[in-house]
């Protein structure tokens, strides 16, 4: 009877219906599909994290019980307390802290350099060698981390210094993961930098090193950024080299640290196992709360001309 | 304030020749335009005088020193590019005093320069701000400031207005203008634009597939271009060519087709009579030299008749195409002569402004 349409109804949330293959149409369509992947995505990521949290204010017996694994009936900070109080992960701690810190400062000393090097400075092999340093970023730890013993082995029996099970052999190691990918995304980010910018700089009187510390860092602060949160990631989360190259319990960093003292052979602490990995998960975090913005900005930098 | 001088200035590309040996003198204070299509090696030539390009073959002098390899923070030269080249990281103060820090210039005579110049390029309320945070006419002149500080012997630009809207670019022109007037160095500008290039320089330099095709001011090159290439390319609209013969008819006339042949002026009868038989002639006319014509001829002109097919209003005039022997000819006539397509319009062609054209050498006779 009515030609006015229900309150309800498309037409009137939108203004003018949408037809079947139109714009509008495709666009709520797309929108659905990333809404639901995007969903499905944070449950699948987040659900570990939480289920962390849960486990790690249990008390051990509750762990042990057998009750809804997702609800805390007597929540307790007992294996934060403990974690904490022990002079051992504080130790793991402090190792993990010191390989981070000094990792991102070799890997940068390196990258940038050679990325401003292998971007600007045009020079013959340079594109080679650039293929170069991103190949090698292809290969493995798995693959490298046995080799790698042999040499350390090697350079101790020639050398006679005791280089095996020292948590700074980490800082040697490292780099040769960080190093590679760092100086590739920011061989892409300098070369997204004007030319005549260099040119400009040339002519105003400044040499190659002015050039870089002058123009180039400040301009590629984005990306020299999510480089440093690259190589602070690795080095803060990798689990194989020092599993590979440190064993006393004071030489461990965190990740090898965690399994060594709180797995006791068949018995596992899960709440301070959880409440470790939390704690361990994080420095990385606030560091990626802070940079965020610029590490986005270091991602996308270079997608579009200007 | 130095001269520039090029001689037999060679580069090339892995066997590929950019430029092809120039010979140029550029006197002290004088504006010089180098203008021509893309990849005629005007750029290249810029950026060897600048020494961002090394030299192939020949020599570069700026003042009496041949600068071949002397690195161009010690040239004394000061370049304005295309795309700005602001430091993003910079305040324009910054950004205008960066090479004079980096020469441990003393802090109040940087301020004194600095300030100069933002008065010259009216820009003294933007010394704080960012480049972001400034127009593109706002950073066109914060880069001329960064030259203008430095005090150079020659000023480099490379199509500096290229990147700027229409209106903006006019704007820009006359400012470029005005600051030569007052700084009066040496400036070598580089330009696709022959709009450009003529209502800024003092010489204009053609150049094609890496050459100098000729070297003059604005109304020599575009009153007695020597090639069908300088005629072609200096004037807007371009210059019309039509394949023509040469016939001694009583007087000596330049034959277009059955219908249409005009005189040639007297004084050139002599010059051009000994070509009388040649073949690949053309005749070079400006739109210009071919309007609508009155009941009265003025002297020089000659009268024919033409069906348009093409009228486009410009307001104070009107392009009108038109064919002959298949080939488009544009007139400009006046907006109420009655150009309109289809229309049969009775034309004058200024034969005292015409030039003829070896078409095999392209050549202007």
């Amino acid at each position: 009877m009515s030609s006015v349409p229900q309150a309800s109804s498309p037409e009137v949330l939108t203004g003018t219906p949408a037809r079947s293959g139109s714009m509008k149409e495709d666009r709520r369509r797309a929108l659905y599909w990333s809404y639901f992947f995007l969903v499905l995505f944070a449950v699948f990521f987040l659900t570990p994290p939480i289920y962390m949290l849960i486990t790690s204010l249990k008390s051990s017996a509750e762990i042990g019980a057998i009750t809804n694994p997702w609800f805390v009936y007597h929540p307790t900070l007992d294996n934060y307390t403990a974690l904490l109080g022990s002079e051992q992960y504080l130790t793991f701690f402090k190792n993990s802290a010191v390989v981070s810190v000094v990792v991102v400062i070799i890997t940068m000393l390196i990258s940038i350099p050679a990325a401003f090097a292998l971007a600007r400075m045009k020079f013959w092999g340079s594109a080679t060698l650039g293929m170069g340093v991103f190949l090698t970023y292809l290969i493995p730890e798995t693959l490298l981390f046995i080799p790698l013993f042999k040499i350390f082995a090697w350079v101790q029996d020639l050398t006679g210094i005791e280089v095996m099970n020292h948590y700074w052999v980490l800082m040697f190691i490292y780099p040769t993961l960080t190093v590679p990918f760092c100086t590739w995304i920011m061989i892409g980010y300098f070369a997204s930098i004007p030319k005549e910018l260099d040119e400009a700089a040339l002519i105003d009187g400044a040499g190659y090193l002015q050039m870089l510390t002058k123009i180039f860092i400040p301009v590629a602060l984005p990306g020299i950024i999510a480089a440093t949160i690259f190589a602070f990631t690795v080095s803060w989360a990798d689990f194989l080299y020092p599993m590979a190259f440190t064993t006393s319990a004071d030489q461990l960093v965190l990740p090898a640290g965690i399994v060594t003292i709180l797995i006791r052979g068949d018995v596992y602490a899960w709440g301070q196992i959880m409440a470790a990995c939390l704690l361990g998960a994080l420095p990385p975090l606030l560091i990626y709360a802070f940079l965020m913005d610029y590490y986005i900005a270091g991602l996308t930098a270079g997608a579009t001309k200007g | 304030m130095a001269q520039v001088n090029l001689r037999r200035l060679v580069k090339t590309y892995d066997d590929t020749p950019a430029v092809r040996g120039i010979d140029l003198d550029i006197p002290d204070k004088e504006f010089v335009v180098l203008v021509g299509p893309s990849g005629c090696g005007k750029t290249t030539t810029l950026r060897m005088i600048a020494g961002l390009e090394d030299i192939t073959e020949g020599d570069v002098v700026i003042g009496d020193e041949v600068v071949n390899d002397v690195p161009p923070k010690d040239r004394n030269i000061a370049m304005v590019f295309q795309n700005y080249a602001l430091y993003p990281h910079m305040t324009v103060r910054e950004n205008m005093s960066f090479g004079l820090r980096l020469k441990k210039f003393p802090k109040d005579d940087i301020e004194r320069r600095v300030q100069n110049a933002a008065r010259i390029l009216d820009i003294g309320e933007l010394l704080e701000r960012k480049p972001k945070q400034l127009s593109g006419g706002q950073r066109q002149r914060v880069a001329m400031g960064r030259a203008i500080v430095r005090d150079p012997k020659v000023f480099l630009f490379d199509e500096p207005l290229s990147n700027l809207d229409a209106k903006l670019r006019v704007q820009m022109r006359t400012e470029i203008k005005k600051v030569h007037q007052k700084v009066r160095t040496t400036t070598v500008y580089v330009t696709h634009d022959q709009v450009e290039a003529m209502t800024l320089a003092d010489r204009v330099v053609v150049m094609n597939g890496g050459r100098i095709e000729q070297v003059g001011a604005p109304n020599e090159l575009y009153h007695s271009p020597v090639s069908k290439f300088v005629a072609g390319f200096i004037g807007s609209p371009a210059m019309n060519f039509l394949p023509c013969t040469l016939e001694e008819a009583g007087a000596l006339r330049v034959r277009l087709n059955e219908a249409i042949a005009l005189p040639v002026p007297q004084d050139r009868t002599a010059r051009y009579r000994p070509l009388l038989g040649k073949q690949d002639l053309q005749l070079g006319l400006r739109p210009e030299h071919i309007v609508d014509a009155r009941a009265q001829l003025e002297p020089g002109q000659h009268a024919f008749e033409a069906t348009i097919d093409v009228a486009e209003p410009m307001g104070m005039e009107t392009l009108a195409y038109f064919q002959v022997n298949g080939v488009d000819v544009c007139a400009r006539v006046h907006p109420n002569a009655g150009a309109a397509a289809g229309a049969r319009l009775r034309l004058a062609a200024d034969m005292s402004c015409m030039h003829l054209i070896d078409g095999a050498t392209g050549r202007v006779l």
